[in-house]
């Protein structure tokens, strides 16, 4: 019986996995979301006014490549949300199977760490599957009409803040700012696989 | 300056590291050794894992085993760790040492990861652990976590021969 039920899981895990490849490009339209943050209130796209883009974040509490760019995400929201690009981090794990990824644990971290974004928690793993999210730290960038423009990492390197060369992200903000060409419009990053059970 | 200081850190780890794991500085290094087609009979199983990776640490039993069944069969299991080169010492080999790890392990410190993944395969988004299946010029790359041996042995069957 339990090995039954052990079958069941892997095959809800694996077809959780393989719908998360199958997720947004460049070019797509994203969904809006209405997500509980941690500051207690559920929170969508749509609330936040004259927003010329979104800086959609999949990142979560346990993984270490999520850690080692906590700060970068916060200097990211001090630096843009006033141009009119907020930062939104969403929570994709599944808290069972990694309770440091729990909505209490993360209400705990964000004021820790003092998070000057919404840090809000993809309750039954609705929405990371449809923008196509594998694992954190995974960025999405929007512009106001809420287009895919950018998919990736944020920089090309999250072991060392000092030795970054490119600022995948910002670089892909300043361009769509100024109308320009975004080049790259996908990077990749090592990351922590998004847990489902 | 900054590239010196680096190189005389990973060497630095790489001497106090009692030889158990090689550090690969760069991607293309470390490509050369393990991923390139080879002109023998071996089958190479290649998983990229880390310590801080849970699922990746949940599947290791079923890479050793694996790789004490093949044994005298030409397969040969490397585990990848994508630990951090400065947590060698304190995390990796104390983990290798009480997990009692047989398999081949080594490290890979390339941080710009950007520019290597897609060359390890396109597919690959990423997120680990993946495993790859080589042997000659025959590659399977899957990005999935293994639950059973006979699973990763039905994906090593996978490979023609």
């Amino acid at each position: 019986m339990k090995n039954l039920i052990t079958i069941i899981i892997l095959t809800i895990a694996i077809s959780t996995n393989i719908n998360a490849q199958n997720g947004y490009k460049i070019g797509d339209t994203a969904t809006d979301f209405n997500l509980k943050g941690t500051d207690g209130k559920n929170h969508s796209m749509a609330e936040i006014e004259n927003a010329k883009g979104y800086i959609i974040i999949f990142t979560c509490n346990h993984c270490p490549f999520s850690k080692m760019y906590e700060d970068r995400i916060i200097a990211l929201q001090t630096k843009y949300k006033e141009r009119g690009y907020p930062v939104i981090a969403i929570n994709p794990n599944d808290p069972k199977a990694n309770a440091d990824d729990s909505f209490d644990k993360m209400v705990i971290r964000a004021k820790e760490k003092s998070f000057n974004f919404w840090y809000l928690f993809d309750d039954g793993q609705k929405i990371f599957p449809q923008y196509g999210a594998t694992k954190t730290p995974h960025v999405f960038l929007l512009d106001k009409e809420k287009v895919v423009k950018y998919i990736g990492a944020i920089d090309d390197n999250a072991r060392d803040a000092k030795a970054i060369d490119e600022k995948f992200l910002e670089n892909a903000i300043e361009a769509l700012d100024a109308g320009k060409k975004i080049n790259p419009e996908t990077t990749k990053a090592i990351g922590c696989s998004i847990k489902s059970l | 300056m900054r590239t010196i200081i680096l190189f005389l850190t990973l060497s630095f780890i790489t001497l106090n590291s009692n030889a158990q794991v090689k550090v690969y500085e760069t991607f293309n290094e470390f490509e050369q050794e393990f991923l390139l087609p080879k002109n023998n009979d071996t089958t190479y199983i290649v998983n990229f894992w880390a310590t801080w990776c849970i699922p990746c640490v949940k599947e290791l039993p079923y890479f050793e085993e694996l790789n004490t069944k093949y044994a005298d069969k030409n397969v040969k299991v490397c585990l990848v760790s994508l630990d951090f080169p400065e947590s060698v010492q304190s995390r990796l080999i104390p983990f290798i040492t009480k997990k009692n790890i047989k398999s081949k392990i080594v490290l890979l410190a390339d941080s710009k990861t950007n520019k290597w993944i897609d060359k390890v395969d396109p597919a690959w988004s990423g997120a680990i652990p993946i495993t790859l299946f080589l042997k000659g010029k025959e590659k399977h790359f899957y990005e999935k976590n293994y639950h059973t041996t006979k699973e990763l042995e039905t994906d090593l069957l996978k490979l023609k021969n």
